[in-house]
């Protein structure tokens, strides 16, 4: 069997990674797709500690974090499409008014 | 044999997610994005949760990765590809984000509690009937408000995206 830190260390390295994403790229895309990886990351801990402790509710709270997951993303693709075609920019900085 | 599994999987999940970070073009990310997913998907079945791995592929891979690329190819990324990578103001950011990795790693090693390295008890039975028997008997109030919320957020989604009309 695979040791439980193994899968805590994959979740802190893929969270990590996602929120270097988040906060070093200037690109919106990206920092959303970034977000993508930071709940998948905490999915992997869900998961694995409800596998290792033998309780359902880590499955469970991973199956509401994809569903918000979704919603989320679907209302901040409308907002980038919504941006897009106003200021038509991608970049994060250019958009730090929040009525200009 | 699962060490061996576990070890491809997250080298692979890993070398994807800074491809995704490190990519220029969103298309590019976009994709290593849908790699890492894949390999996350088959870590939920070493961890014995099949469910989990199909809904995985199904929502994130050809839901939400799908609706990136759609995304993508509405909107013009070829100024994208062309703009400066790494601002050389971020040196704050990059420190704290070394510091808190170093952080949760020394956290976890010098902790006993994740020191296991079998599951405490072993469940038996039919799992996916366990799991959906605690969902909609224990969890039915938040599911409902989840698709609730799934609903708000598509009528959101769809008023967002539309044309003004004036």
């Amino acid at each position: 069997m695979v040791p439980l830190w193994w899968y805590i260390l994959l979740g802190v390295a893929l969270f990590v990674i996602g929120a270097a994403g988040v906060l070093l790229r200037r690109n919106i895309l990206v920092v959303l797709m970034s977000l993508e990886l930071l709940l998948n990351s905490v999915n992997i801990n869900f998961i694995a500690f409800g596998r290792y402790y033998a309780d359902f509710r880590g499955q469970i709270f991973a199956i509401f974090v994809i569903a918000i997951t979704a919603a989320e993303v679907a209302v901040a693709l409308g907002i980038l499409v919504a941006l897009v075609r106003n200021k038509s920019t991608l970049k994060v900085d250019d958009v730090t008014m929040m009525k200009g | 044999m699962d060490q061996g599994f576990f070890l491809l999987f997250a080298t692979v999940s890993v070398i994807t997610a800074l491809t995704l970070v490190l990519a220029r073009n969103p298309v590019h990310s976009a994709l290593a994005l849908m790699a890492c997913f894949l390999q996350i998907s088959a870590i939920f079945v070493l961890l014995e949760a099949p469910l989990l791995a199909v809904i995985q592929i199904f929502v994130y891979v050809g839901a939400i990765m799908v609706l990136f690329v759609f995304v993508i190819m509405m909107i013009d990324v070829r100024e994208a590809v062309l703009q400066r990578f790494l601002p050389g103001g971020n040196m704050a950011a990059l420190v704290l984000l070394v510091l808190l990795g170093i952080e949760m790693v020394a956290l976890v090693l010098w902790s006993g509690r994740f020191s296991l390295t079998q599951p405490v008890t072993v469940r038996g039975g039919d799992q996916v009937r366990q799991l959906s028997t605690t969902l909609f008997a224990d969890y039915l109030l938040p599911f409902e408000v989840a698709s609730v919320i799934l609903l708000a957020a598509l009528i959101g989604a769809i008023v967002l995206a539309q044309k003004e009309q004036r």
